[in-house]
């Protein structure tokens, strides 16, 4: 018994010694949905910090995600690369083959392999695991959703309540939808679908909706010509061009909110992220709906991952992961998805009592939740950032009219392949 | 001057020079030579491909649109910003009620960073709510989206340059103005002499100095302010205001293909040096021989 | 004035005014959006409530105080440098006879066209070498030496009549001395001109320090306002024009309270 005392009171002392062995760990973080996150990440760290001695983080805010994936690698190829960041589940690819992340696997005993990484929403998941191996814990994600003005509803003579429920009830809505002034001059469209920078996104959900997927769980094979694909962009193209409920070019994505609120949209869709946003903002009642689809429901995820960077010892490394585990824990996810509007990345968030009040005062979050049953990897592939943009500049190419279709996916495929054949 | 004041030259240049070669020619040497490898990624090293960065460029569509997008840009913004800060200089050069605010006016694009006037200015273009919009609206004309066509996004961000620039070369022309000498003008106007001929006559000759002065600082910006296209455009649509520089951050820092950026980095610096080094030329040798 | 009829006059009046009005429309704009709620951010009635809310959400957004402090540091020690640095070279240049000049002088032309801001990738590992990373002074270090300043300064001094060189040194001066007390007080004009340039680059810098800053302790504004303008949420004009406004306050104040002090100074130096 006494020597069972000792025992216990050296491997203690050894513990308490290994915890008092400071631990000091750097995290970068971006944050995409204003000012409230970066405070509300800076506390969640101030409070994981005060119930674990020795673990220090510094937690740095990194501007937006393109700016802290910049910085990471910066700070990778320079040689002093943080343990933790966060960065576009998207990236996954690129830093693979930058060979700067480790797997989550070698961080986590069989058992949270199985139930911790097995209670994420599988369509988070879809973006985070390669090569049988989990590279990204979800966090910061999000989905699109379709925002209507019930007012305009009204005013159109349509029910208010009640959204678009496929792409053709949206083409009829939006006619109806979409109002004159004397002149001719439109002062009120019937949709918004914002199309700058990075109109794939939104097209990914598009497609889904027209049972199409644009690339595969390898990151090396991409299909954007496909039936559904180009389908899913001439559906998109004849919202300005045929049915004429869409203002015709590229449409700012950060002037979405205000082109609702002012009026001017009356269907606008944007990320859940914006939800906090609208509100708070919006000067009439509005309703939350799935994205409407051409075939079936369909959306994109997107947003941001917790990665572990390579350059560390295994003593911080997995002091990272047991932070990142204590994070994502219902309570403290829960805190996190009230504060930003983020989806929260796991069903048992959803049923902690603090996320069952929110809901309850607020019901069109559960939108978000209820559309992932559907949802689809956002597009990510080896060589992501080159992919993305090529397809995004055809697709801008054909909303913009200089390309057909068809025309601007062919050529993007074509691309795609000549790029990704070096990975095969 | 006696020999050993080569030693004092070179004391003197060292300085400089030690932050010169640290900072600007080591790396542009590096940018050189990485120009000829692949770019290494974590699972495959660099290797050799000689000319391989500067043949995938004639292939490349997006870099041809760069090349052109940057030759328009230039080709605007260098002579209208010079122009209009010219014309601006001279009118408030004299004094009238109100010139001071006026100066204040032109002055603002000085200090307000491009970073945060950008979004001033996408507000300014967004179809519908926008400013622009709304004056149209008011006179009966349709919604135009500038920033969201491909036809005139690349005006509407040399807009922005223009106003930026033009704003703070004034400050250089003003300055100028100022030293000429009021005699001149007193004999000119004894002789009747014209608004117009007095000033191609005496007031361009004699401000030339500044015009070289401003026209360098001109040239350089025209490749190297891009940071409202990072606000505003990102490049869109559709590559429509993708200008060189961009490209590069593009390819090096978004797309992590270092080796292929260091090529086109080349490129701009061959481009830069035709125009520039004519430029210094001909500025030194009006010095000299004056 | 030479031959202005009234009719001139106004033509030239209105034009100046309609280009005035252009030209400050985006600060008018700033003002208008940051001391409104953001629903008039884009409704422009006269009878809009005023409110300073925007300020103290942007104020509590970020260190603003901080930035601008940082971003004063940044700018007066690079100019600091520049002066010190380029005037020693560009009298070598403009003055002595030495093995080499026109190769050193090539050197330094070179970097007027291959500008710092392109050579990202490569100066951030001279940093990190340095062990510099996520300093004020990491900022500053690639702009030191200034192939611009340098060439501005010789072009100044080549101006300057030999005469005056060899009646200070015939007093004794020594070449520092003559430095100093010839060749520096007239290249004032020049220095000054330079350092318009100088402050207004670095103050509305923003890529360099992006990359190289890591905290709030280093980072200058331009890089601190950038987290406005990088919102998947909407774009809040009214916070952010009024952190343009908090933090371009100081430089607008200065310039309305010593405008013709300025400009009059300006306009003595002159640039040749």
């Amino acid at each position: 018994m006494k020597l069972l005392n000792v025992f216990l009171a050296t491997s203690a002392l050894t513990l308490f010694a290994s915890q008092a062995n400071a631990v000091d760990l750097e995290f970068y973080f971006p944050v995409a949905v204003g000012g409230a996150a970066a405070d509300t990440i800076q506390s969640l760290t101030e409070e994981y910090m005060a119930n674990n001695e020795g673990v220090k983080i510094d937690a740095i805010y990194t501007g937006s995600y393109a700016d802290t994936t910049t910085k990471a690698i910066t700070a990778v190829r320079g040689g002093n690369a943080p343990q933790l960041i966060i960065s576009l589940s998207t990236d996954m690819y690129t830093f693979i083959d930058e060979d700067m992340i480790v797997a989550w696997d070698n961080y986590l005993t069989e058992d949270e392999q199985k139930n911790w990484i097995g209670g994420f929403y599988p369509a988070f998941m879809a973006n985070s695991q390669t090569e049988g191996k989990t590279w990204g814990i979800p966090f910061q994600r999000s989905t699109p959703v379709l925002y209507w003005n019930k007012e305009a509803f009204k005013a159109a003579g349509l029910d208010p309540e009640k959204g678009p429920a496929n792409w053709a009830e949206m083409v009829e809505m939006g006619k109806k939808l979409t109002v004159k002034d004397a002149s001719g001059n439109v002062t009120q469209w019937g949709v918004h679908i914002p199309s700058s920078g990075f109109p794939s996104w939104l097209w990914t959900g598009i497609v889904a909706g027209n049972g199409g997927l644009l690339a595969d769980d390898t990151g090396k094979n991409v299909n954007f010509n496909s039936d559904a694909a180009v389908g899913a962009l001439e559906a998109l193209v004849s919202l300005s061009s045929k049915d004429g409920v869409m203002a015709p070019g590229i449409l700012d994505w950060g002037g979405t909110p205000k082109a609702f609120f002012e009026g001017q949209a009356a269907m606008i869709w944007t990320t859940t992220g914006n939800l906090t946003n609208v509100r708070t903002n919006a000067p009439f009642d509005f309703g939350v709906g799935f994205l409407p689809g051409l075939k079936q429901n369909g959306a994109p995820t997107g947003g941001g991952n917790f990665y572990l960077l390579k350059g560390s010892t295994d003593e911080e490394l997995q002091a990272a992961a047991d932070f990142v585990k204590w994070a994502t824990a219902p309570e403290q996810a829960a805190k996190w998805t009230i504060a930003t509007g983020y989806v929260a990345p796991r069903p048992d968030v959803w049923e902690t009592e603090t996320m069952k009040d929110y809901v309850k005062g607020f019901p069109q979050a559960l939108v978000a939740r209820d559309q992932l049953d559907y949802a689809v990897a956002e597009l990510s592939t080896f060589e992501g950032p080159k992919v993305t943009q090529l397809l995004n500049s055809a697709l801008e190419s054909a909303i913009t009219g200089q390309k057909s279709p068809k025309e601007a996916l062919d050529g993007a495929q074509a691309e795609a392949d000549a790029i990704l054949k070096a990975y095969h | 001057m006696n020999s050993r004041n080569w030693i004092y030259a070179w004391l003197m240049l060292l300085p400089a020079f030690v932050f010169l070669i640290a900072f600007t020619h080591l790396p542009a040497v590096t940018t050189l030579i990485d120009s000829f490898f692949t770019t290494a990624k974590g699972r495959r090293a660099a290797a050799f491909t000689g000319l391989g960065n500067y043949q995938k460029m004639l292939g490349d569509p997006i870099f041809v649109k760069a090349m052109v997008n940057s030759a328009i840009y230039a080709a605007i913004t260098i002579p209208a910003s010079i122009a209009l800060s010219l014309a601006m200089a001279l009118l408030v050069h004299r004094s009238f009620r109100g010139v001071s605010l006026m100066r204040m006016a032109f002055f603002t694009p000085t200090v307000l960073p491009l970073i945060a006037v950008a979004n001033i200015w996408l507000f300014f273009y967004a179809p519908g709510f926008g400013l622009i919009d709304q004056i149209r609206l008011y006179f009966g004309l349709p919604s135009a989206n500038y920033v969201g066509q491909p036809d005139t996004a690349l005006y509407a961000v040399a807009a922005v340059t223009i106003w930026k620039e033009a704003g703070f070369f004034m400050i250089f022309f003003l300055a100028a103005l100022q030293t000429i000498p009021q005699s001149l003008r007193e004999a000119a106007a004894i002789e009747g002499c014209g608004r117009w001929t007095f000033f191609r006559r005496v007031t361009l000759p004699l401000i030339m100095p500044t015009t070289l002065f401003v026209s360098v600082n001109a040239v350089i910006n025209a490749f190297r302010l891009v940071d409202h296209v990072f606000v505003m455009t990102k490049g869109g649509p559709d590559s429509a205001t993708m200008l060189l520089l961009y490209y590069i951050f593009e390819t090096g820092f978004r797309f992590w293909d270092t080796a292929y950026a260091a090529a086109l980095t080349v490129v701009l610096i061959a481009i830069l040096s035709v125009v520039g080094i004519g430029q210094f030329f001909l500025a030194d040798r009006r010095v000299h021989y004056k | 004035m030479i031959g202005e009829t009234t009719f001139d006059r106004v033509l030239i009046r209105g034009g100046g005014a309609l280009l005035a009005l252009i030209w400050i429309a985006p600060l008018a704009y700033a003002v208008w959006a940051a001391f409104h709620p953001p629903a008039f951010e884009a409704r422009f009635e006269l009878m809009a409530p005023l409110t300073l809310d925007n300020f103290a959400s942007a104020w509590s957004q970020a260190p603003f105080a901080r930035y601008f402090l940082n971003t004063i540091l940044l700018v007066t020690m690079i100019l600091s440098a520049q002066l010190v640095l380029c005037t020693l070279a560009a009298f070598a240049f403009a003055r002595l006879e030495f093995p080499g000049k026109t190769f050193l002088f090539t050197l330094i032309l070179m970097q007027l066209l291959v500008m710092p801001d392109i050579l990202l990738v490569e100066n951030y590992k001279t940093m990190r070498a340095l062990g510099l990373v996520d300093t004020i002074i990491a900022i500053g270090l690639p702009y030191f030496a200034s192939g611009f300043a340098i060439f501005l300064l010789r072009q100044t001094f080549m101006t300057i009549p030999k005469e005056l060189d060899e009646a200070a040194r015939v007093e004794g001066c020594s070449l520092l001395g003559l430095l100093w007390r010839v060749y520096v007080p007239l290249g004032k004009p020049a220095m000054l001109a330079f350092g318009l340039v100088s402050v207004s680059h670095h103050w509305n810098n923003f890529l360099w320090p992006l990359i190289i800053t890591n905290s709030v302790e280093t980072r200058p504004l331009t890089v601190g306002l950038s987290i406005f303008a990088t919102t998947d949420s909407g774009t809040e004009w009214a916070v952010i024009n009024a952190a343009t406004l908090m933090t371009s306050a100081p430089l607008l104040l200065g310039f309305l309270l010593f405008q013709r002090q300025f400009v009059q100074s300006f306009m003595r130096a002159g640039i040749k």
